[in-house]
């Protein structure tokens, strides 16, 4: 490795969250253009629409509209991928619109990240959809949550606006459960406590946004982050290259996938689900060479002792830390279609690289994600939260959600559109 | 203990998983290499992903009949070594066939890919096509799936993608729809940069400082070449160029740079103040929206 990537600390994927007026773009623009992300052609374009539209000073939250039609309406309608580093890190942000389809939105946006930063405006304190936010980034699992409490320029930067927001915060986080929270004071208008600490904020001690997220740990961080530390192997393909004029190869059967938690070294015991035969570890490569072991996150091809029968689908787990195989499962759903839940049809569930029929025989509640209530419910339209029973045609390998999020999720499929149409979050097996 | 992957080895393994996945969910697909930098590293991480066996698919070029001889050179010798199987279909014979109908000889090609594209998918009956884009090259591509969805008209629908949640893809198509799958979406013009450093990969000759004859256009360099010859008035001047990236010639601007190593690219990058595009593409510049308009219209 070169000089340069002694410092790497990696990828830390990040959701942005708030709505239209919180200044979400604008704090996007600001992380952007203070870390030096923006470039000189855009930012010229971001000048000319600025005027265009009559306003004095550049409007950073530009640099987010993506869309033809975004831009039309001045909203945003679909999760965006920003990315920027500071030489130590590489940051992908998750931009997620506030209002329109926030559900659908913010669940995809969350689903990939490991911290997530929920915006409010000092003006209003904690909303309804503060609320939402908070509850679907815990719902999907992520591990951190940051509270910037922004435009405190309009509060005349007051400590105590910033206390008092902060305590309501607390005792929500107290009543859904939040364990990681931490709380921030900002403007991302004029750049205070973005990137550099600006002058108005003297009462505050604490970290800026961006030493925040230096900070933070990310999913495949020191001590497997905030990973499940069971090896998990779903196999994606399965490499026998017969054909080729090497004889040393004629044997060979490679399992190929990406180690979804945990490690595995050579020699060790596994077992392959859901058929159950076991074998050991013989070799693990990647392009030729051989590792003594590998770890979460990284694309590695597995060679067995033993003549064992697997294919895409398949698991490979450790012997001694195995999950549950079942063909029923209990799940939080997430529906993202416009088209109703049918309780009748039969659907495909993806769960790691393996699919199976299913049956979402169960709506046990939907869930009103503004009060937090639990309703009964027949169907399940688009945007909609609720726990299910599911019954598979196949077995599937499956850990809780909240101890592994690559074995605890799965997407819905609907066949005769091929759209992908729920999200869910496996609870327990029955 | 896990250790952290450095930010190179992460999005590797992610480009790995997804180009896995394209070989597992999708029964006929393809990998479009032009010779660019870009789909380089797409046939690094394909050997990465499927060695000791074949790529699970062949490799297409659409040839626009307008590209630097240095590139197509450069992306058949690429091919041999690797001992792939390369499909090129031309423009030129979309034209000859009549389905691409220029208005002026020697404009850009760019946009005619797009049909020369969709008769290469329909002729062999591709279901996936992986490519080299990346999300950071410009703002329609920021909100594109890893798996995008095309329909038989090989369009993309911006409002109506499939949601994409973990890294759990969905590439099913009906027949005569197509998925691109874009396993780098997630770099940066700087981590292609720098990949091909940690790598080693060899690149066409054009990337690197060269001398070449210039006009200089609205502050773009347009070199002097027999697609794009020079017209009454104007004055060439030979100059020390690179090119940031590799297309059609009529449309692809080099800038002026002694970089002559990868190193020195690296340096010039991070440093740099004008997007990739805004530098370079002719074509993007025409409208705010233009680059997500053809894709609406089956651009790659």
């Amino acid at each position: 490795m070169g000089a340069n990537e002694i410092q790497d600390h990696g990828v830390l994927r990040f959701l942005t969250c708030g709505s239209v007026d919180d200044g979400k773009s604008t704090l996007i623009g600001r992380l952007l253009f203070d870390t030096k992300t923006i470039l000189v052609d855009t930012l010229n374009a971001i000048e000319r629409t600025s005027k265009k539209r009559g306003m004095e000073a550049v409007d950073l939250s530009l640099l987010t509209d993506g869309l033809q039609a975004e831009r039309e309406q001045g909203i945003t309608i679909d999760v965006a991928y920003r990315y920027y580093s500071t030489g130590t890190r590489k940051y992908i942000i998750a931009d997620a619109p506030g209002h329109e389809q926030y559900t659908r939105n913010m669940v995809t946006a969350a689903s990939t990240a490991n911290l997530a930063v929920i915006l409010i405006d000092a003006r209003k304190g904690m909303l309804t959809q503060t609320r939402r936010h908070s509850y679907l980034a815990n719902l999907v699992g992520i591990p951190h949550l940051l509270v910037a409490i922004n435009k405190m320029d309009l509060v005349d930067y007051d400590q105590a606006t910033y206390e008092k927001i902060k305590a309501d915060y607390l005792a929500f986080a107290a009543q859904i459960g939040l364990k990681d929270v931490r709380f921030i004071p900002m403007s991302a208008l004029n750049g205070d406590m973005i990137v550099d600490r600006g002058e108005k904020l003297d009462w505050y001690d604490g970290p800026t946004l961006l030493e925040i997220l230096e900070a933070a740990p990310c999913a495949h961080g020191e001590n497997g982050g905030d990973r499940d530390e069971r090896f998990r192997f779903p196999v994606q393909f399965v490499c026998r290259p017969q054909d080729s004029a090497n004889p040393e190869l004629h044997d060979y059967r490679g399992f190929m996938g990406r180690v979804s938690s945990g490690i595995i070294a050579k020699g060790d015991a596994i077992t392959v689900l859901p058929s159950g035969a076991t074998s050991k570890v013989k070799d693990i490569q990647i392009y030729g060479q051989s590792l003594p072991e590998a770890h979460a996150d990284q694309s590695v091809t597995i060679l067995l002792e033993d003549e064992v029968d697997i294919s895409r689908g398949d698991m490979i787990v450790r012997s001694d830390a195995q999950p549950t195989t079942t063909k029923q499962i209990d799940a939080m759903l997430c529906w993202l279609s416009e088209t109703p839940l049918d309780k009748a049809r039969k659907y495909v569930v993806r769960h790691t690289s393996r699919e199976s029929k299913a049956i979402l025989s169960g709506i046990e509640y939907r869930l009103d994600i503004n009060s937090l209530e639990k309703q009964s419910a027949d169907k399940l339209a688009v945007n909609d939260i609720a726990k299910v029973s599911i019954k598979l045609a196949q077995p599937l390998a499956v850990d809780p959600y909240t101890e592994n999020r690559a074995t605890g999720a799965f997407i819905v499929i609907d066949e005769s559109t091929n759209n992908t149409v729920g999200a869910g979050m496996i609870l327990q097996a029955n | 203990m896990s250790k952290t992957l450095s930010h190179l080895d992460w999005l590797e393994a992610e480009a790995i998983h997804i180009m896995r996945e394209v070989a597992g969910q999708c029964s006929n697909p393809a990998l479009l290499f032009s010779g660019g930098k870009d789909s380089v590293c797409l046939l690094r991480l394909a050997e990465k992903a499927f060695r000791p066996g074949r790529f699970p698919f062949p490799l297409v070029h659409i040839d626009t009949g307008h590209n630097y001889k240095e590139v197509t050179d450069f992306r058949d010798k690429r091919a041999a070594e690797l001992g792939e199987r390369l499909i090129v279909r031309s423009v030129e014979d979309s034209m000859k066939r009549g389905t691409v109908v220029l208005k002026s000889p020697l404009e850009p090609r760019n946009k005619h890919q797009s049909v020369t594209l969709l008769e290469t998918i329909a002729e062999f009956e591709f279901d996936c096509c992986i490519g080299g884009a990346r999300r950071d090259e410009e703002k329609a591509r920021a909100k594109e799936r890893i798996f995008s969805f095309r329909d038989e008209f090989g369009q993309w629908d911006p409002k109506n993608q499939r949601p994409e949640l973990w890294d759990l893809y969905n590439a099913r198509a009906f027949k005569g729809e197509n998925i691109r799958a874009f396993p780098i979406s997630n770099w940066t013009e700087l981590d292609v940069w720098q990949y091909i450093e940690r790598e080693g990969l060899e690149l066409p000759s054009i990337y690197f400082a060269h001398q070449r004859p210039i006009v200089v256009k609205n502050g773009l360099l347009q070199p002097i070449t027999d697609v794009t010859p020079l017209k009454d008035g104007e004055v060439a001047e030979t100059m020390t160029v690179r090119f940031r990236t590799v297309g059609d010639i009529t449309c692809t601007a080099p800038v002026e740079s002694g970089a002559s190593s990868i190193r020195q690219i690296i340096e010039e990058t991070a440093a740099t103040t004008v997007t990739e595009r805004g530098q370079t593409r002719l074509d993007d510049q025409t409208s705010e929206a233009s680059m997500e308009q053809r894709k609406k219209e089956g651009y790659f």
